[in-house]
């Protein structure tokens, strides 16, 4: 009961930590509520159907498909992440300068929803499909049977769920003036450490080599499976004992985020948009 | 061609000394980990094979090492370690992470 309520906290935090940063940086779109919603069910039915077909993904290309494919889940939500910061470097700034009602009338872009759809959708179907399996495993192994297992799993995913829903009612305290300038730090964040996680991937897919395994350990000053280290492992990547390449996937991703947000600024505001992005 | 090429190299691994990587393998049956301690060489790549004898999926997972792969039931997960500097590398099978059948250290002499 324990450990599937702990298991499926881990999990969901991950993904509700994200969904949460995405419904904030996405202030002001219209239905965004929907896209959102949207993005859970197709990331748990895609996480019922990699969990059915775990098996088959890590036996392509030869043994280390499993690897390729959550590499290839984060590296596209990078992309999306990173592409929604950089426009929202200029659409960011105008909103902040107006009321958060007239934002949502100028801020409609068809594009801007599937990013947040896209974003929720991986972010669920990579941490549900371990969740679904584990779940499987338990209800079909365990003697406490299924009964314990759902009830375990269901306590997890309301905790998972709580902590994303204070992250987001804090996040909405922030005053309009910041408001953007620091949930697109959350999005840079969060970006980083999915391009770090997919680098981990790549490493134990032995196609990148590892730059020093760990490079440093820092798990003596705080613990990544403590509360702490969970959490900020899920907010902003931190690991205890990260591999050198991990950091150099980090760091190449916060440089070339901002690097963009930079440029698409200096060719100065987009007034009146004419195509609406 | 990749591939042509990773034969070749196999085939000459198998009659020389030079091994492309050593394997080790470790077995899960009844969530519990067999050997619980698998000594590996520093500074070389090695393939851990885990062979999951249970009907169940088994997650292989370490924050040291930095590795996590999810084996399917009665099925094998290949997991590429190193190289590594010596010291000792715990391990455990998430989904029963609180058993101590389910934990295991890598020890890199
Ligand atoms: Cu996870």
């Amino acid at each position: 009961m324990f450990a599937a309520a702990l298991i499926v906290f881990r999990e969901s935090l991950e993904a509700s930590l994200i969904i949460s940063i995405m419904a904030a940086a996405t202030l002001g779109i219209a239905s965004r509520g929907r896209w959102i919603a949207a993005g859970i069910l197709a990331g748990l039915a895609g996480a019922a159907l990699v969990a059915s077909s775990m098996g088959l993904i890590s036996d392509m290309a030869s043994g280390v498909g499993q690897e390729l494919f959550n590499a290839g889940i984060l590296i596209l939500a990078v992309g999306m992440l990173a592409w929604h910061n950089i426009w929202m470097s200029i659409h960011g700034r105008e909103m902040a300068a107006q009321a958060k009602s007239t934002a949502r009338a100028i801020h409609d872009g068809s594009r801007e929803r599937s990013v947040i759809f896209m974003v929720v959708a991986l972010a669920v179907l990579r941490e549900g499909s371990e969740t679904v399996l584990f779940l499987y495993g338990l209800a079909t192994s365990s003697e406490d049977g299924l009964r314990n297992t759902v009830g375990g799993g269901l306590s997890g995913l309301a905790a998972g769920l709580l902590v994303g829903g204070l992250l987001y009612a804090g996040l909405l305290r922030i005053p309009l003036r910041w408001f953007f300038s620091i949930t697109g730090v959350f999005v840079l964040l969060l970006a980083a450490s999915m391009a770090s996680q997919a680098a981990r991937f790549l490493i134990q897919a032995d196609l990148l080599p590892s730059l020093g395994a760990p490079l440093w350990d820092s798990s003596g000053l705080l613990s990544q499976t403590s509360a702490a280290g969970t959490l900020l492992h899920g907010l902003i990547g931190y690991e205890a004992q990260p591999a050198g390449m991990q950091i150099v996937f980090y760091v190449a991703v916060v440089l070339a985020i901002t690097a963009g947000m930079r440029w698409v600024n200096s060719r100065g505001p987009v007034r009146n948009s004419a195509q609406p992005a | 061609m990749k591939r042509l090429l990773s034969i070749a190299l196999l085939s000459f691994a198998a009659t020389t000394a030079f091994a492309a990587a050593d394997e080790f393998t470790l077995t899960i049956k009844d969530h519990a980990f067999e050997p619980k301690e698998i000594t590996i060489p520093a500074g070389k790549k090695i393939k851990l094979l885990v062979v999951n004898k249970d009907a169940t999926p088994a997650e292989f997972e370490s924050k040291p090492l930095g590795r996590e792969k999810v084996i399917a039931g009665n099925s094998t997960g290949t997991v590429n370690i190193g190289p590594l500097k010596p010291g000792r590398y715990p391990f455990v099978e998430e989904y029963h992470e609180n058993d101590a059948a389910a934990q295991g250290t890598i020890v890199v002499k």
